[in-house]
């Protein structure tokens, strides 16, 4: 990694990681984000993550970035794994188990098709 | 509660739990990965040290502390401004930069939340406050029971460095500025500042009378500020976005939101981040989703081991410090337990004085005794063992406790007693003149009993019973045998047909 020296610099940086964090030209692209603070590893977040990643790959699913995030503060509905696709409504799924995810990553990464049972309550 | 069956996509982002607060130290957490800088720097991470250190001068960075009104969010409410000025016009070419992230009181996770959820917004407020007061390192205190914010931390800390965010000459400028991690190990007394700054020394970690304040001697005897994550993380938008517009969000006293860890009995357990003069009502129902099982509201305990219970004629309080200590609370960190009616108030405030008691260091006596001899009237209460003029004796010892103690953890465990005997004083004289515990929950005061009338006799409760204290003939009353029940409340949950009696 580069040192940043400069305030230019740091807009570089920023303008860069902003669109690709937006998916800029990448239509195809999913982003599945997992939390992982410490409420969602105490309600099983670590398996759900190694459980979408051993699903992803057994399916070779590719154009997917798997990352994880902290606590957003609805820590009774954890572990939550949000669906990021450009162009697209963000979609929260909350309580997903081992289970819960493998279908996530087959029915919605895969088949686009969104399960609404398991969607976040409007709270 | 509703959930979407009508297929529309939702995210946590648009329910209301989420659009109702306004987040300002919690802007990042659980939206960016935390482990990778870029995320943070693609939310503006690390601009306001950028315009700090090449656009302002460190009395202009201190200057906007100040007008923005923040105080600090671990419990004094002392503002941070000041806090920064004093330590900036203090004598010494080297000062520290100290952050409390000793989260503490049972029930608060706010700071690991921040810790664990948005590390770098803590590393570039230590930065600015650096920079404001001419420190060249910084310590984080961090507890070791918090593991993965200290690998994150940890992580953060690498990554700043090597992009050249800590380090020498940051931003080309000749500011140069680190940062190291100290791993506390649980002991609640070290949440205190100077208790703190002695164990970041090496030393037991035991409180020292003040004056001198840290700001003038600090770590190892030198000028250092002491704040806490939540404070800290409020920095860098004050800076970028400026103290007017901080200035706006909140009250006239209060600036900016709070954080708070609401639990206890309430629906949406969790964290969320309001606009101080928020309601109390408004963060209990409309946030928190109100009490579950339909069970009525009784009190809602703010501040931790030092706060106070707020009962159900205060909740349109607006959240504010001064509001808080007027009901006889505090901010604190923003512990907030909510209680129903089968809470006992003379049971919650045991709870937190048993806290305190055990957390207390033994250095001062006031605290070392004093807690420990309240704690001993309250257990006799308890136990229906109360006698006249127990609730006299347990203000008279808070008095002089608060008065007398060394430092802050002393001065304020007496709340708990005094909040719950001041709006709650009829369930501590049901314990001592009647024997009787209100909400039915010291077990030495209750007592089951079989209403024959309605007792069908089909013998559930008998076969519940885990001492065999319930006997009885088949379709004919059963009966306790009082001397044999150990109250555990397995036939009162069991019982269909409301025949058993708890009083």
């Amino acid at each position: 990694m580069a040192v940043i020296n400069t305030m230019e610099e740091l807009k570089k940086v920023r303008d860069k990681a902003k669109a690709a964090l937006n998916m800029e030209g990448e239509a195809n692209k999913t982003r599945i984000v997992v939390g992982l603070g410490t409420c969602g590893i105490a309600s099983g977040a670590g398996h759900t993550m190694k459980a979408i990643e051993d699903e992803l790959k057994k399916r070779n699913v590719e154009n997917v970035e798997l990352e994880l995030t902290g606590c957003i503060g609805f820590c009774e509905f954890e572990p939550l794994v949000d669906i990021i696709r450009p162009n697209q409504p963000k979609v929260t799924y909350i309580k997903v188990d081992e289970e819960k995810a493998r279908q996530i990553v087959e029915k919605h990464v895969i088949n686009n098709e969104i399960i609404d049972e398991w969607i976040v309550p409007n709270i | 509660m509703e959930i979407n069956s009508d297929g529309r996509m939702r995210a946590i982002t648009d329910t209301s739990f989420y659009k109702n607060q306004t987040r300002i130290a919690l802007r990042n957490c659980g939206l960016i990965n935390p482990e990778v800088i870029e995320e943070y720097i693609a939310n503006d991470g690390y601009m306001a040290l950028a315009k700090a250190l090449t656009e302002m001068t460190p009395q202009e960075v201190i200057d906007e502390v100040l007008a923005s009104g923040l105080r600090g969010r671990g419990g004094g409410g002392f503002p941070t401004g000041r806090k920064w000025q004093f330590a900036a016009d203090a004598k010494g070419d080297i000062k520290y930069v100290v952050c409390n992230a000793d989260e503490g009181d049972p029930g608060a996770f706010m700071d690991r939340s921040v810790l664990e959820g948005d590390p770098h917004s803590l590393l570039e407020a230590m930065t600015l406050a650096g920079y404001a007061i001419g420190a060249q390192e910084g310590y984080i205190y961090v507890r070791a029971e918090y593991p993965i914010a200290v690998k994150r931390l940890n992580l953060a800390i690498s990554q700043a460095r090597e992009r050249g965010l800590l380090g020498k000459n940051i931003f080309g400028t000749d500011f140069s500025f680190d940062l190291f991690l100290r791993l506390g190990s649980g002991a609640f007394v070290c949440g205190e500042e100077t208790a703190l700054l002695a164990s970041i020394e090496g030393k037991r970690g035991e409180p020292r009378p003040r004056p001198p304040f840290p700001a003038n001697k600090g770590l190892w005897g030198k000028p250092t500020i002491i704040n806490n994550v939540e404070t800290y993380a409020n920095i860098p938008v004050i800076l970028l976005k400026g103290a007017d517009w901080f200035g706006k969000i909140g009250t006239e006293k209060s600036k900016g939101t709070k954080v708070f860890a609401i639990g206890g009995k309430i629906n949406n357990t969790g964290l969320v981040e309001i606009a101080m003069g928020t309601p109390l009502k408004e963060v209990i129902y409309d946030i928190g989703g109100g009490i579950p099982n339909g069970k009525k509201f009784k009190a809602v305990q703010t501040g931790g081991p030092s706060g106070g219970c707020i009962p159900a004629e205060l909740l349109d309080m607006p959240i504010e410090y001064d509001t808080l200590i007027q009901a006889g609370s505090m901010m604190g960190s923003g512990g907030m337990i909510v209680m129903d009616e089968d809470n006992c108030m003379v049971d919650i405030a045991k709870f937190f004085l048993s806290f305190t008691q055990e957390e207390s260091c033994g250095k001062c006596p006031p605290c070392r005794i004093g807690t420990k001899r309240m704690l001993e009237i309250l257990d006799r209460i308890t136990k229906g063992e109360g006698k006249e003029g127990d609730i006299e004796l347990l203000e008279s010892l808070a008095k002089s406790i608060k008065a007398s103690a060394l430092c802050g953890l002393g001065q304020t465990a007496p709340n708990p007693v005094l909040s719950t005997i001041r709006y709650f004083r009829d369930e501590y004289e049901a314990h001592i003149k009647e024997k009787r515990c209100p909400a039915g929950s010291c077990k030495a005061l209750i007592h089951y009993e079989i209403i024959a009338d309605k007792c069908k006799g089909c013998g559930l409760c008998a076969k519940v019973c885990p001492v065999g204290a319930i006997s009885g003939e088949k379709k004919q009353p059963h009966v306790i045998d009082k001397e044999k029940c150990i109250k555990c409340n397995s036939c009162f949950d069991r019982c269909r047909f409301d025949a058993i009696r708890k009083y």
